[in-house]
């Protein structure tokens, strides 16, 4: 198998399935002639022409809008948002109707929708430009939200997401583009809404996902080195939710810590927290903790930054803290 | 040649025993030192051994039969030994063994008590913390999750806990030691068991004769009961110490600057004793028995609980030892456990003294002329006015407080 980076794995999903199907085509701000602001559709201008590669206005509701009306009319757009902070721009776009296309006209139109945006902190970008708004997202029925946290998955979902009917809100993380890992050779997708041990262990359950699987992997290397051994679930969706592997997983540990990069408060944690309680509570043996971001807008200093931010230490200090 | 075994002295206030089973019968070989009999005296069930080698010749007395001590009950003689039993009898009770029979006292016995559990810990009970699945698999195993010391965080009992918990082997349950019921319609008639008959005939001579008087004093023990709860934080429960371990402590080192009531009244000699000597009032089985923590102002408190449990323990047993329940120098009776208000106790005679501890509950307190919730404990001082009177009783309770008040001392003192 290769190793290839996330932003690798990204542009080759994307440059594979526009090669496979000529309805596939990409719009978004800065991404024909610039390649994209993170450098992930570099060279596509030049292949698949400025029909298939579309520089847009800065606008970002007419960025999913335009979208959302081709992918009624049989097109496969991917729509890129520079950073999912500029989705608030297209809020109702997205939730409003590209999530309830499909059922408010009776099934009548499919909606083959990915709109890809690179969220996350950590690079100085201030408080507006470095949030991790997932959960907003995840919080509305009918539109399916895919957050990856291995090369791998990244390449194996997106190419998914391109080909199913659905609008996907496809969430990547730009702090760690440059994150590698193995590829599987050749063309493969992997379903949407199945979470993924991606890493055994018997003590501790750290659900994960995002940019937090390769930090919850370092946890792990720390902890390995105590006697603790952490079996990371990588949730790869947030809707649909898959949290049979979180059950299982937590039968067996019977103890577990949520990493996420967004908030605390009414996050992906909290969901995650209710629904192993909801579910498991007679294997309860230890309170669940969440590791999240502090509950400030996101200080520019990167000193403040980085302490407001979930770090690998915030990981492994809950996993020794649910030990207890 | 022919030897006589006679009744032993099984302590120095035992004045008989019942033989209540032969383990050797007769003609059965026996060796020095192997059992022969069991016998029931005023406190306990203990085995006899034989102090001769050879054969069983016969039972001088069957089971059952209570007889005094140095009392012969059985002769040991070699293997085809022929002998005159009279004759041998009668050669042996001509000997002297009535002068130590004269010293021999009723026996002891205050107020019915307990020591080991705590009225901390009956509270504690009413909500165990324990994770969910610990819970499961303690009801699956059908373990009273009372009885496991959890090692979570605050003391929750978490999986490993339950897991690591073995069932201790009859352990006594204090919640139901009555198992008694009332049979409507029947009147029944109980022999009185020796234990009792002597607890009876004790406490009536002490309730007779010594002039009690009565001093309660309020403690607070919050630092203690927080002290207790960090000192067993994590430790398995065979090796917690109870409030009564931390009691005898306090009352052991308050004794020691009032030799007065560490004293015991004989005719017209009072007698300041050496040793403090803390008796613990122990429930057992229709009546109770008095343990004896020997010089407890001279001992750290884990020293004090270990010694104190095992005493316990083979006294719920029955196989406690004499040395387990003679020479206390003062008594505490502890009803902590049963929700106790407070009450008081009769001395146990000889000593000058007996303290009544009831339960340590939580009760609004006003602290500083403003209304607060604290931790108070009720202890009772019966004391013989023969002996001391009510200042200086008075006086040795305030005292107590410096103690049980301030935990730290019964660790600061050597």
């Amino acid at each position: 198998m290769a190793i290839i980076t996330m932003r690798e794995a990204i542009s080759q999903a994307l440059w594979e399935e526009m090669e496979r199907d000529e309805k596939v085509f990409i719009q978004g701000e800065e991404i024909g002639v610039w390649g994209g602001t993170y450098a992930v559709t570099k060279g596509f201008l030049d292949h698949f022409g400025s029909e298939r590669v579309r520089d847009t206005p800065i606008a970002e509701a007419a960025i999913v809008g335009s979208a959302i009306g081709a992918a009624m009319a049989g097109m496969r757009p991917v729509a890129e948002l520079m950073t999912i902070n500029f989705a608030f721009a297209a809020m109702d776009h997205i939730v409003n109707e590209a999530a309830k296309m499909h059922y408010m006209f009776g099934g009548q139109f499919r909606l083959p929708l990915v709109i890809r945006a690179p969220g996350g902190g950590g690079r100085q970008l201030a408080a507006t430009h470095s949030q991790t708004p997932d959960a907003i997202f995840a919080h509305f029925p009918g539109l399916k939200v895919v957050a990856p946290g291995t090369p791998a998955d990244a390449k194996g979902l997106l190419k998914e997401a391109i080909r199913i009917d659905d609008p996907v809100l496809f969430i990547e993380n730009a702090t760690v583009y440059q994150q590698k890992g193995e590829v599987p050779e050749g063309d493969y997708t992997i379903p949407i809404g199945k979470s993924k041990v991606q890493r055994e262990g018997s003590d501790v359950t750290v659900v994960a996902y995002s940019k937090m699987v390769p930090y919850s992997m370092q946890a792990a290397d720390i902890l390995a080195k105590e006697g603790v051994e952490i079996e990371i679930v990588d949730l790869r969706s947030l809707r649909p939710l898959d949290m049979s592997p979180v059950i299982a997983s937590f039968k067996k540990t019977n103890r577990a810590v949520i990493a996420e990069e967004g908030w605390r408060s009414y996050g992906v944690g909290s969901e995650v927290a209710a629904r192993i309680y909801e579910e498991a509570f007679d294997y309860v043996d230890a309170p669940v903790r969440r590791v999240a971001q502090k509950e400030v807008p996101l200080p520019y200093n990167a000193h403040l930054e980085q302490l407001a931010l979930p770090q690998v230490d915030d990981i492994v200090n809950a996993v020794r803290e649910v030990l207890r | 040649m022919a030897n006589i075994v006679e009744m032993p002295k099984l302590g120095f206030d035992m004045a008989e025993g019942t033989l209540s089973k032969w383990i050797k019968s007769e003609n059965d070989t026996v060796e020095k030192g192997e059992i022969l009999a069991e016998i029931e005296t005023d406190k306990a069930t203990v085995e006899v051994e034989s102090t001769f080698s050879g054969i069983v010749y016969k039972h001088l007395i069957t089971e059952g039969t209570a007889v005094p001590v140095g009392t012969p009950i059985a002769v040991v003689a070699e293997k085809g030994e022929e002998v005159n039993l009279d004759a041998l009898v009668e050669s042996k009770e001509l000997e002297p063994t009535q002068a130590e029979e004269e010293k021999a006292e009723p026996e002891p016995g205050p107020t019915p008590a307990e020591a080991q559990q705590s009225a901390k810990e009956k509270e504690d009970n009413s909500l165990i913390k324990a994770s969910p699945i610990a819970k499961r698999i303690a009801k699956e195993k059908k373990i009273n999750l009372s009885e496991i010391t959890g090692t979570g965080p605050g003391g929750r009992i978490v999986k490993r806990d339950v897991e690591k918990f073995k069932k201790a082997p009859g352990r006594v349950s204090f919640t139901n030691t009555s198992k008694a019921q009332v049979k409507h319609g029947v009147d029944e008639e109980i022999r009185i068991s020796n234990l009792r008959k002597a607890i009876g005939a004790r406490l009536t001579e002490s309730r007779q004769t010594v002039p009690h008087f009565y001093i309660t004093s309020m403690y607070d023990v919050a630092e203690l009961l927080k002290t207790r709860k960090q000192l067993n934080h994590g430790l398995p429960e065979d090796q917690r110490v109870s409030v009564n371990d931390f009691i005898i402590r306090a009352v052991a080192l308050a004794l020691r600057d009032f030799p007065n009531l560490n004293a015991s009244l004989t005719g017209s000699t009072i007698t300041r004793h050496g040793d403090i000597n803390v008796g613990v009032a122990v429930a057992v089985e229709n009546g109770l028995l008095t343990v004896v923590v020997r010089n407890a102002d001279q001992k750290p408190l884990k020293q004090i609980s270990q010694e104190a449990n095992a005493m316990i323990s083979r006294v719920k047993d029955g196989k406690v030892k004499n040395e387990d329940i003679e020479g206390s120098t003062i008594t505490i009776s502890n009803l902590g456990m049963f929700d106790v208000e407070d009450f008081v106790a009769i001395i146990n005679p000889p000593e000058a003294a007996i303290l009544a501890v009831g339960s340590a509950k939580e009760i609004p307190v006003v602290v500083n002329g403003e209304l607060e919730i604290g931790w108070r404990m009720k202890v009772t001082i019966s004391a013989d006015h023969r002996i001391t009177d009510g200042a200086e009783a008075a006086k040795f309770m305030q005292h107590l407080a410096q103690f049980l008040e301030q935990p730290w001392r019964l660790f600061a003192q050597v």
